[in-house]
């Protein structure tokens, strides 16, 4: 059902993993194009943070392959995967909390660094201006995503919603083009969520990004995602536009009769 | 504060140190001596140890290999041939090591040396076990240290065994010591400042969001462990060859077990907390002899009990462990913005304070 006229940052083609006897996914085929904003759902352990873990490479699936922009990433190490342009959040927040605000951001700097170690500890002039512009870039970063007052202040220390905003803006920092976010909106109120809602979108614009996104929060989905997929154990049980999506039967009677409670 | 003002502090202390070093080798008799130079060897170990086990969070326990191949490198390179003609009686020693030696001049050679060898066994004890996640490196380093002792209990050619190698010329003194712990706290202190350090920190943190921010795990930690490795090399060789002699049993766990206590007590990744407590630690390793020497209550007379120092150690740590768990110096580090505000001066220089509170 997806255009073919270009080649999808993201193509998954048949993936399978399992987990000793557990088959957490099945034989799951996903294309995605640039510029997307692209929802995956599905009930609790239907499989979708173990798509993100094979995506960024926590995983090797058992069977398949994992495209991005026409590469085969299949079995790369994370850190690679992360230099390739994916970067992503996790649903159980994984800050380095004892690190400041600005140090998250910068740690993420790291990958793209060119002074080498001995001009690191020697701290030559070289390597002194591009810990400098990496500060400034760290900054600019804090400020677009609303964090820049608390640039020093330790990450364990910030209400919930804006240690999940660092995260996101961590990731945005490792420059990548295709953001995947774990439940960014788990836990927040609906002030918050929608606030979130509009972040996603802005940052996609500005940053030029493709975002995967898993979420609850039915309004936030159906808000802010242009094509949504559904999982159920594992397989896709749908997928298509918001609005086929709501009015999918098996989709009510999987997952959105229950999602009631979420809403 | 400026990085100037801050460089500026720094050398008018170094020089202070030089002074004091000057002033301590004309007048410190050789007990004293011995005892100031055995503070800065622990302060060199203490702080290469840390960075592995407090920096990165990699619990190792092989710090005693390292040193004892860093003592060896040295021993064997500065034994006169003369002397190692008659030390290796038992089996005389291989081609070409009998037949050579450093000139004393050339000491720095050998100390370098002592770190490169040390610094090679840690990237061969490392490379198998720093891509496993999990208790790898502790099993690993541990077996390492044992095997070095085995090794050097048995490569008679080598290390002359269990006799070990003795006469090595007294090379060490105050200022190669306490130069050498310098050096390691300004090498451990810029490397941990540095955007490697902060990855180090960023994997002790969170390992898996580290690598999702494309750190290279594997490659991070082994800078580490091989930077760990290399000082700790150059700390054995400065022991070495202070007490101007070496064998299998200097260089046995129990030098490990030391190193976990200073740098627990100090505060793990605490560089301050180490050198503090490396110092603390010789020192009360001193005043403790007398608990075990034999002494006399008047009606009833003590047997001395080697090792009762170690009993008391222990229990300090279990103390400490109970009572103050991140040690003295938690996660704290000296800085002269801290010791300025201390004095009572205030930092006017706002612009800079975010910018710069990582030099
Ligand atoms: N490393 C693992 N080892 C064993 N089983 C796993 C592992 N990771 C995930 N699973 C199992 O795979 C299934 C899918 O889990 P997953 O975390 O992907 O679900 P999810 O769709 O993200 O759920 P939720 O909405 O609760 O986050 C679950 O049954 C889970 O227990
Ligand atoms: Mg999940």
């Amino acid at each position: 059902m997806e255009p073919t006229n270009a080649r999808p940052v993201l193509d998954l083609q048949n993936i399978t993993m399992a987990f000793g006897g557990l088959i957490a996914v099945r034989e799951l085929s996903l294309q995605i194009e640039a510029g997307q904003l692209f929802g995956l759902i599905g009930p609790n352990g239907a499989g979708k943070t173990t798509i993100f873990n094979i995506i960024t490479g926590q995983y090797t699936p058992t069977e398949g392959q994992v495209f991005f922009n026409g590469q085969d990433i299949t079995g790369w190490k994370p850190n690679a995967i992360t230099e390739a342009g994916i970067a992503r959040t996790f649903q159980n927040i994984r800050l380095f909390t004892s690190m400041t605000v600005l140090e998250n951001v910068l740690v993420a700097y790291h990958v793209r660094q060119k002074t080498k170690l001995w001009q690191s500890i020697l701290f030559t002039p070289g390597y002194l201006r591009e810990e400098r512009r990496m500060r400034t870039a760290g900054l600019e970063l804090l400020e677009k995503v609303g964090l820049a007052d608390l640039a020093n202040k330790k990450a364990g220390a910030l209400p919930y919603g804006q240690q999940r905003r660092l995260e996101i803006a961590r990731a945005l920092a490792t420059n990548p083009k295709l953001l995947l976010l774990d439940e960014p909106a788990a836990g927040m109120n609906p002030e918050e969520t929608s606030r979130l809602t509009e972040f996603i979108s802005e940052i996609r614009d500005e940053f030029n990004l493709t975002v995967l996104l898993i979420e609850h929060d039915m309004s936030l989905v159906m808000t802010v995602c242009e094509q949504i997929r559904v999982l159920d154990y594992g397989t896709t049980i749908a997928h298509g536009t918001p609005v086929q999506i709501q009015q999918n039967s098996r989709v009510i009677e999987a997952y959105l009769g229950e999602a009631k409670e979420y809403a | 504060m400026k990085r100037s003002t801050q460089v500026t502090l720094t050398s008018i202390s170094l020089l202070l140190l030089a002074a004091a070093i000057w002033w301590a080798s004309g007048n410190l008799n050789s007990y004293y001596s011995r005892v100031a130079n055995t503070a800065a060897i622990y302060i060199t170990a203490a702080v290469s140890f840390n960075l592995i086990n407090g920096v990165v969070g990699e619990l190792s326990l092989g710090p005693n290999g390292f040193m004892a191949l860093g003592g060896y490198t040295a021993a064997i390179l500065l034994l006169p041939v003369a002397q190692k003609e008659m030390v290796y009686f038992l089996e005389p020693m291989v081609w070409p090591l009998g037949s050579f030696s450093l000139p004393p001049q050339l000491f720095i050679v050998a100390l370098l040396a002592a770190g490169i060898i040390a610094g090679i066994g840690a990237f061969i004890v490392g490379w198998p076990c720093l891509r496993l996640k999990g208790d790898y490196l502790a099993i690993a380093t541990f077996g390492f240290g044992e095997i070095i002792i085995v090794l050097a209990n048995n490569l008679l050619s080598v290390t002359n065994g269990a006799l070990g190698i003795k006469g090595l010329p007294e090379l060490t003194n105050l200022w190669w010591t306490w130069g050498t712990a310098v050096v390691t706290i300004l090498v451990v202190k810029n490397l941990v400042n540095s955007t490697y350090g902060r990855a180090m920190r960023a994997i002790r943190d969170n390992e898996v969001a580290a690598e999702a921010m494309g750190i290279n795990v594997t490659k991070t930690k082994m800078i580490a462990f091989v930077v760990s490795g290399f000082f700790g090399g150059v700390s054995g060789a400065l022991l070495t060859i202070l007490i101007s002699t070496i064998s299998p049993t200097l260089f046995m766990f129990t030098m490990t077990f030391n190193l976990l206590i200073i740098i627990v007590l100090g505060g793990l990744g605490s560089i301050t907390g180490s050198v503090l407590t490396a110092i603390i630690f010789t020192v009360l390793q001193e005043l403790l002899r007398t608990v075990e020497a034999p002494f006399s209550l008047g009606f009833i007379q003590l047997p001395g009990v080697p090792g009762m120092r170690m009993v008391v150690f222990s229990a300090l740590l279990v103390v400490l462990m109970l009572y103050y768990r991140k040690g003295i110096c938690g996660s704290w580090e000296f800085s002269w913005e801290w010791l300025l505000r201390k004095l009572g001066r205030k930092e006017v220089d706002q612009w800079n304070q975010p910018m710069q509170d990582q030099y």
